[in-house]
């Protein structure tokens, strides 16, 4: 298949000023255009009046293109980038409600998470409720293990993604 | 000082020398109308319908090259407006819609006469605003203005909150060249945004392409509705002419290439010449400037100028390689990309050989006098064209007659040919028509249109008549909705399935009813005679509307039909 229509994840990160309607105008564009938004998750940046986005597609690299053209046609926007999977971070938080009736399945619950280093952010008589930060793959992974003893309620945030600072290099390397 | 909102509203039209606008009063932007009052600098044209309204601005601002402003109420004022403001968003055309909206705390409650007319409005417009605090007002409208205007120009809509027009706020006169150094405008004109500068052209993109073009044996240019944007019309004949290359236009671009030049090879695409369309297949270098590739002129984008290097100039990124994959692009303003290439290229090219292939397919279409003697499209716009003044300038409907009229008509310069290219808006012509009637009170409009189309709007003829327009509507009355038929009769079977208009009203005596002329005419002297008289009687300030009737089985030819090859005549 020719490079240019072979579809693939692609993390977008763009900022927009903070203001009424930016997030319907943004998801707007994307339905309109014929995109699916897999993920998208939104916060403030160091500036308030400014919001970043990240939000994860599967497209081709020709549509992808002129998404990112599309996209900084917006007013509200100050930036459009395509996050490399290699040179950035990607993380969501899974919050995750399961089944622990008894205490061998809380014990077992527990060891699973501490493997994943997830944490116990609340428990009941018969519930354990657990937090992880991951990348996607990491948290349905733990989903899957977890899915035996019964999943209750599942929330994630969507990834957040950042690209990685570059290192100095050496004279001689 | 202190002003209430609506001053500054008035005041903010009155900075951007804003003299006229279109629309229509209501409940919500009742304070607005009250400082209109007061203000006679500002001329306001009351049309029957806010889509009327709609139209006309924007047939004002392509008449004119200024950006045409207009007015609505909110809910169904909005709403009427939508229309529109997508007709004028697909052809990039400036206009700055203002609607007002319900009190600030009745927003979301389904208030009476209240819609979320930004959120209608979002696909539809280069951005739009909805004003909930006085203080940011006058911010918003210069910013509005801006944004219509720069870059690739197109719609913008200000929703202003009733209590907006009422609350007061300080107000002080800032002309207009300082409005980039307010609000955010700073940050979009510091970080080059697309939706308020023009990139600059890449210098390496150009000086390759002037090779391309030097080295080219068979080139064809189109010109798109781009050049009449840029006001490249100029350099694109030049560019032409040293080329001696074949032109197409496409129906956006009418105007911009001269139509006497004997280059012009007419119009491309799915009802292009045969010259167009046969050169587009074979040529070796296809340079289209400020054209975006629809699909009405590609047809089938896989095998669309196969042969050929593609290049693309355009001022928005997002048009490069959208439909059709280019070899080489620039973003950028089309009249300074053209200087540069003028610059670069420096000998005359001669292309004789190529273009006696190319000009020997036809540029006109040849319509057969017919054997029941009934008048022939070619024979209605031939006397139009010789009797009516040079310049006239032209407003169409959308459907056959648009097609005969971009096929037939040799418009001269940008702005003569003001059609709705990408929406294909019927009903588009006649509030148009009041739009550049109003802006050229001197020149001679006229609206061509079809019955179909102009059953949807014809109310605007209480408007043409009140401001006393002489506008010269021609109807080419063939008692049916001739496109659609045309499709049915060569694709469906001739299952004429709702589209036989065999039905009233008597368009020459609703004219008069009206209170303008009104004429029906089976003949062309008959015709030549009333063209006549709409000169003589100008001077009266009534409009016409000549009710031509057609045979019910003429059809656009040549045609290609959709996602075929483009030289697979479907009709020739």
């Amino acid at each position: 298949m020719d490079e240019q229509n072979k579809i693939r994840r692609y993390t977008i990160v763009t900022s927009m000023d903070n203001e009424a309607g930016v997030l319907s105008q943004l998801a707007h564009l994307f339905s309109r255009r014929g995109h699916n938004i897999e993920t998208i998750a939104a916060g403030w940046t160091t500036d308030r009046k400014i919001m970043r986005f990240t939000i994860e597609i599967f497209t081709d690299e020709a549509k992808m293109k002129l998404l990112c053209d599309q996209l900084r046609k917006l007013v509200p926007i100050h930036y459009v980038e395509i996050l490399e999977p290699q040179k950035s971070i990607r993380r969501e938080l899974m919050l995750v409600r399961v089944n622990a009736a008894d205490r061998a399945t809380r014990n077992e619950i527990i060891q699973i998470a501490n493997i994943f280093r997830g944490s116990v952010v609340d428990i009941t008589h018969d519930s354990l409720t657990l937090q992880i930060v991951g990348d996607d793959q990491k948290n349905s992974a733990f989903e899957t293990l977890l899915r035996e003893y019964g999943i209750i309620e599942l929330a994630r945030t969507g990834i957040v993604a950042i690209e990685r600072g570059e290192l100095k290099k050496h004279d001689d390397d | 000082m202190k002003l209430n909102g609506s001053e500054i509203l008035i005041n903010c039209l009155l900075e951007q020398g804003v003299d006229t606008v279109f629309g229509y009063p209501g409940g919500a932007i009742l304070n607005v109308y009250d400082a209109l009052y007061k203000h006679a600098e500002i001329k306001h044209i009351l049309t029957a319908h806010e889509q009327g309204a709609s139209h006309a601005a924007d047939g004002y601002a392509r008449s004119t090259g200024k950006v045409g402003v207009c007015f609505a109420t909110s809910g169904p004022g909005a709403t009427n407006l939508l229309t529109g403001i997508a007709t004028a968003y697909m052809d990039s055309s400036p206009v700055v819609f203002i609607t007002c909206n319900v009190t600030g705390n009745l927003i979301g409650r389904d208030a009476f006469q209240e819609v979320d007319i930004t959120g209608c409005t979002l696909p539809v417009t280069k951005c739009n605003y909805m004003v909930r605090d006085v203080d940011k007002l006058a911010e918003t409208v210069r910013e509005a203005f801006i944004v219509a205007t720069s870059g690739r120009p197109g719609p913008v809509l200000v929703d202003i909150q009733k209590q907006v027009t009422s609350n007061e706020a300080e107000y002080e006169f800032v002309p207009k060249e300082k409005h980039f150094e307010q609000g955010r405008i700073v940050r979009l004109k510091s970080t080059h945004h697309p939706s308020i500068s023009s990139p600059e052209p890449d210098l390496n993109a150009i000086d390759a392409i002037a090779e391309i073009l030097m080295k080219s044996e068979k080139p064809l240019l189109i010109c798109g509705g781009g050049v009449v944007r840029s006001g490249a019309a100029d350099e694109f004949t030049e560019l032409a002419e040293k080329l001696d290359a074949p032109t197409a236009i496409t129906v956006m671009g009418g105007g911009a290439f001269n139509g006497h030049n004997n280059l012009k090879t007419g119009m491309i695409g799915m009802h292009g010449s045969q010259a167009s369309n046969m050169a587009c297949d074979s040529c070796d270098v296809l340079f289209a400037v400020g054209c975006r590739f629809s699909d009405r002129v590609t047809l089938n984008p896989n095998t669309f100028a196969s042969q050929a290097k593609i290049i693309q100039i355009d001022i928005d990124a997002s048009e490069i390689d959208k439909n059709i994959k280019t070899d080489i692009h620039v973003v950028g303003d089309a009249k300074k990309i053209l200087r540069l290439l003028l610059e670069r290229i420096t000998e005359k090219q001669d292309h004789t050989d190529w273009k006696n292939y190319v000009f020997s397919f036809k540029v006109e279409t040849v319509y057969k006098k017919l054997e029941n003697g009934k008048m022939t499209p070619a024979e209605i716009l031939s006397a139009v064209a010789e009797i009516l003044p040079d310049r006239t300038i032209v407003t169409t409907d959308v459907g056959q007659h648009q097609m005969w009229a971009i096929q037939h008509f040799k418009f001269d310069y940008p702005g003569q040919l003001i059609t709705s290219g990408g929406f294909g808006t019927m009903g588009f012509g006649l509030g148009a028509a009041i739009g550049a009637q109003v802006g050229n009170p001197e020149g001679t409009v006229l609206h061509v249109t079809g019955d179909g189309s102009f059953r949807m709007n014809c109310n605007e003829l209480a408007t043409e008549e009140y401001y006393k327009l002489p506008i010269i509507t021609i109807i080419f009355n063939n008692s049916c909705l001739g496109m659609v038929r045309q499709w049915q009769h060569l694709i469906y079977d001739e299952h004429y399935s709702q589209t036989t208009l065999d039905r009233g009203p008597d368009f020459a005596k609703l004219a008069e009813a009206y209170g303008v002329h009104g004429r029906r005419v089976t003949n062309v002297e008959q015709l030549r005679e009333i063209l006549h008289e709409t000169i003589e009687k100008r001077s009266d300030g009534k409009g016409w509307v000549i009710d031509c009737q057609i045979d019910i089985d003429e059809m656009v030819k040549p045609m290609v039909g959709g996602g075929s090859h483009i030289a697979d005549f479907m009709l020739i």
